[in-house]
């Protein structure tokens, strides 16, 4: 990982200096439809990269801004509403049925707009004020489209939402939507790598450690910072448009409070520190959420407790870690490897 | 201190006052017709105004333990929900079991504040000044106590029933309308609510004391400020810490306790009065006991008024003031002046 990350700081990406792991990784994801179910690869692996979206959205505001956003969720259900309203669905008196090259653009904007604001509005705070005040946006967001039936359809939210039959493929199909899904993780994912980078990336991560140095170098921290917010954005209403495909419904309770901060779960046990921990935690999420039921009835414990079982597990990484599965895994590295903690490489003998 | 805001404000003073006395006359005088016709019925409007407010003091009891743990002692509590559920609960086990309402109230305060302290020593001694740490552990400990607290209650809904002194309403000086003949009708209004109103207002101005004009609360204040200097100069400062934790988070309790006997016990309370503590909280001022009080008011009015005149968006009303709040005064409508 860290030969590619010198290898790629020069701006060119050279295919032999991108270790192992990362061949097998990919190799493994393309070939998972020749032998994965459809439910496997749907519900497992296409939910894991579109959760992980979201969160890689709240890992890059976090993790290089060093601002924790609750309401990267409330910007992928704006992009999956509006995908909704400006796109088809069931409900016909409310959907407008534009055509796919002008809902989507529409709704990935509509929801960047809205994170950005947020955005603009969050960076007044710090710290723990930021959680607050980005949950209490998402809250609001949950109350008003649970509350309002004119355009957001109220309780019952929006069905029948599906991806459109595009250059001869029919996007609804497991494998089709599983690329795809994986399309865009992989794409997100690496833009997140370049960004971090990039200039714009390195000035945020200076921002993130001493706002008052960077602002007295002539860097416009609220800009940086506001910016950061925009980016993420994209990347959460991309998710939020594959997020309404997945289901084919959208409604409040996608956006509550509980999944908001799920997703801020899944980011932390995954790990901050890299955008490869967002989906690590997705996948450990989502794999909990689909067997935890069967791994419990299994044992002879109570099915219902399954909640606490979560709250237990993300209860003893954030003690133990705080960089989750990710820091844990660092940690035992450095154990068994014996790197130098100062610059991360593998000491010469 | 008065004088001196007229004086620096001569514009606004003057809108605090004509909308103070608006609202005086709106409470005492009996409305004109065409007034009623407007904005519908007096008595709805009075009802609004004293459910508001009774709502208010159950806020404030929440969100002044919140404001304690949080603005003083910078300890990020998302568990504060949790804890105020849990209070609730034990309190309706107790009177229930023993049949004293008011024994509730002191079970509650000691379970919950005896849980506090072990918050405080498992907790928040480790990750002393690490925000995000102490968020992320108390949401998953609030995630774990609710699913035990479901475990062991289930989903039902609970009401602590109040004492018979004090059940059923009492008749308040305060004219809701105009009989044909010309004779005033007066305002009825549960008793029990008027109690707790009461007893907010002592918690409060109590607390404000307790913190403003005794050698411990000075003690807090300074180790609020620079807690080693304090520590150098021999206070034992953990401790004042572990009392203000134990007191905040028996505040909770007490709170839960008034919050079943006002509304119910439930899943899904707990998150709904950890945001409400939120939002009371950032619009009053953090760490500020008389910010606490004004924001618990505001909400608590914002959300009556708002599900009478508009009853939609009454929920989201609350959240607005709150972001507008935060984006014209980030420190809060009083700022710590604790």
């Amino acid at each position: 990982m860290e030969t590619m990350e010198t290898g790629s700081a020069r701006g060119r990406l050279d295919p032999t200096r991108i270790p192992a792991a990362y061949w097998a990784v990919g190799a493994a994801l393309i070939l998972i439809p020749a032998v994965a179910s459809d439910f496997v690869m749907v519900q497992i692996f296409a939910r894991t990269f579109i959760f992980g979206m979201i969160a890689l959205s709240l890992m890059f505001v976090g993790g290089y801004g060093g601002m924790v956003s609750l309401a990267q969720l409330a910007v992928a259900g704006v992009a999956a509403y509006m995908t909704a309203i400006l796109g088809a669905s069931a409900i016909g008196t409310i959907s407008l049925g534009w055509p796919w090259w002008l809902h989507i653009p529409a709704a990935i904007l509509i929801a960047t707009l809205f994170g950005t604001l947020t955005g603009a509005l969050a960076v007044r705070t710090a710290g723990i004020y930021t959680i607050m005040i980005t949950l209490a946006i998402a809250t609001a967001f949950f109350y008003f489209v649970r509350q309002n039936y004119v355009v957001f359809n109220g309780f019952q939210g929006f069905n029948q939402v599906l991806p459109p039959h595009l250059f001869g493929v029919d996007w609804r199909g497991s494998i089709a939507f599983y690329y795809l899904c994986l399309f865009w993780a992989a794409f997100a994912y690496l833009a997140v790598l370049y960004v971090a980078r990039a200039p714009f990336g390195l000035a945020l991560q200076g921002v993130r450690d001493n706002p008052r140095r960077m602002a007295a170098l002539g860097f416009n921290v609220t800009a940086h910072r506001v910016a950061a917010y925009a980016f993420a954005s994209v990347i959460a209403a991309v998710a939020g448009i594959l997020m309404v495909w997945l289901s084919g419904t959208i409604s409040p309770g996608a956006v509550a409070v509980g999944p908001a901060i799920d997703i801020l779960v899944i980011a932390v046990v995954g790990g901050l520190r890299h955008p490869i921990g967002p989906f690590i935690g997705a996948l450990i999420y989502v794999l909990l959420r689909t067997f935890a039921l069967d791994v419990l009835t299994a044992s002879g414990l109570d099915p219902h407790r399954f909640q606490l079982l979560i709250g237990l597990g993300f209860l003893a990484i954030v003690f133990w870690s705080s960089d989750g599965v990710l820091g844990l895994w660092e940690r035992w590295r450095h154990h068994s490897q014996r790197t130098d903690p100062l610059t991360g490489r593998t000491r010469e003998p | 201190m008065l004088g001196r805001f007229i004086e620096r404000h001569p514009f606004w003073s003057l809108v605090i006052i004509v909308v103070a006395a608006a609202l005086i006359w709106a409470v005492f005088a009996p409305w004109p017709e065409g007034l009623e016709e407007a904005i519908g019925k007096k008595k709805v409007f009075l009802n609004a105004l004293i459910n508001g407010v009774t709502l208010g003091a159950l806020y404030f009891f929440v969100a002044s333990g919140f404001t304690l743990i949080f603005g003083l002692m910078r300890n990020v509590n998302l568990a504060h929900g949790s804890l105020y559920m849990l209070g609730g609960y034990i309190g309706y086990e107790i009177s229930v079991s023993t049949g004293y309402w008011l024994l509730a109230f002191v079970v509650a305060f000691a379970v919950v504040a005896v849980l506090g302290v072990i918050l405080q020593y498992v907790v928040f001694r480790r990750m002393q000044g690490d925000d995000l740490k102490q968020t992320l552990v108390t949401i998953g400990i609030s995630i774990v106590l609710a699913d035990i607290m479901l475990w062991i209650w289930g989903g039902d809904y609970y009401q602590i029933l109040a004492p018979g002194w004090l059940d059923g309403p009492t008749t308040l000086p305060l004219v809701s309308a105009l009989k044909s003949d010309g004779s005033p009708v007066y305002l009825k209004y549960p008793i029990v609510r008027l109690v707790i109103l009461l007893a907010a207002i002592v918690v409060g101005v109590l607390m404000w004391l307790v913190l403003n004009r005794t050698k411990i609360g000075m003690l807090v204040r300074a180790g609020v400020d620079d807690r080693e200097m304090l520590a150098a100069s021999g206070v034992r400062i953990q401790r004042i810490f572990v009392l203000v934790f134990a007191f905040g988070a028996g505040l909770a309790g007490v709170a839960g306790v008034v919050g079943g006997t006002f509304q119910s016990m439930a899943p899904g309370e707990d998150i709904r009065f950890l945001l409400a503590s939120l939002v009371v909280v950032i619009v009053g001022g953090m760490g500020s006991i008389p910010g606490a009080a004004l924001g618990a008011v505001i909400i608590g009015l914002s959300e009556q008024f708002g599900s009478v005149y508009f009853p939609t968006y009454a929920v989201v009303l609350t959240f607005l003031i709150m972001v507008v709040v935060l984006a014209f005064r980030p420190q809060g409508l009083i700022a710590s002046g604790r």
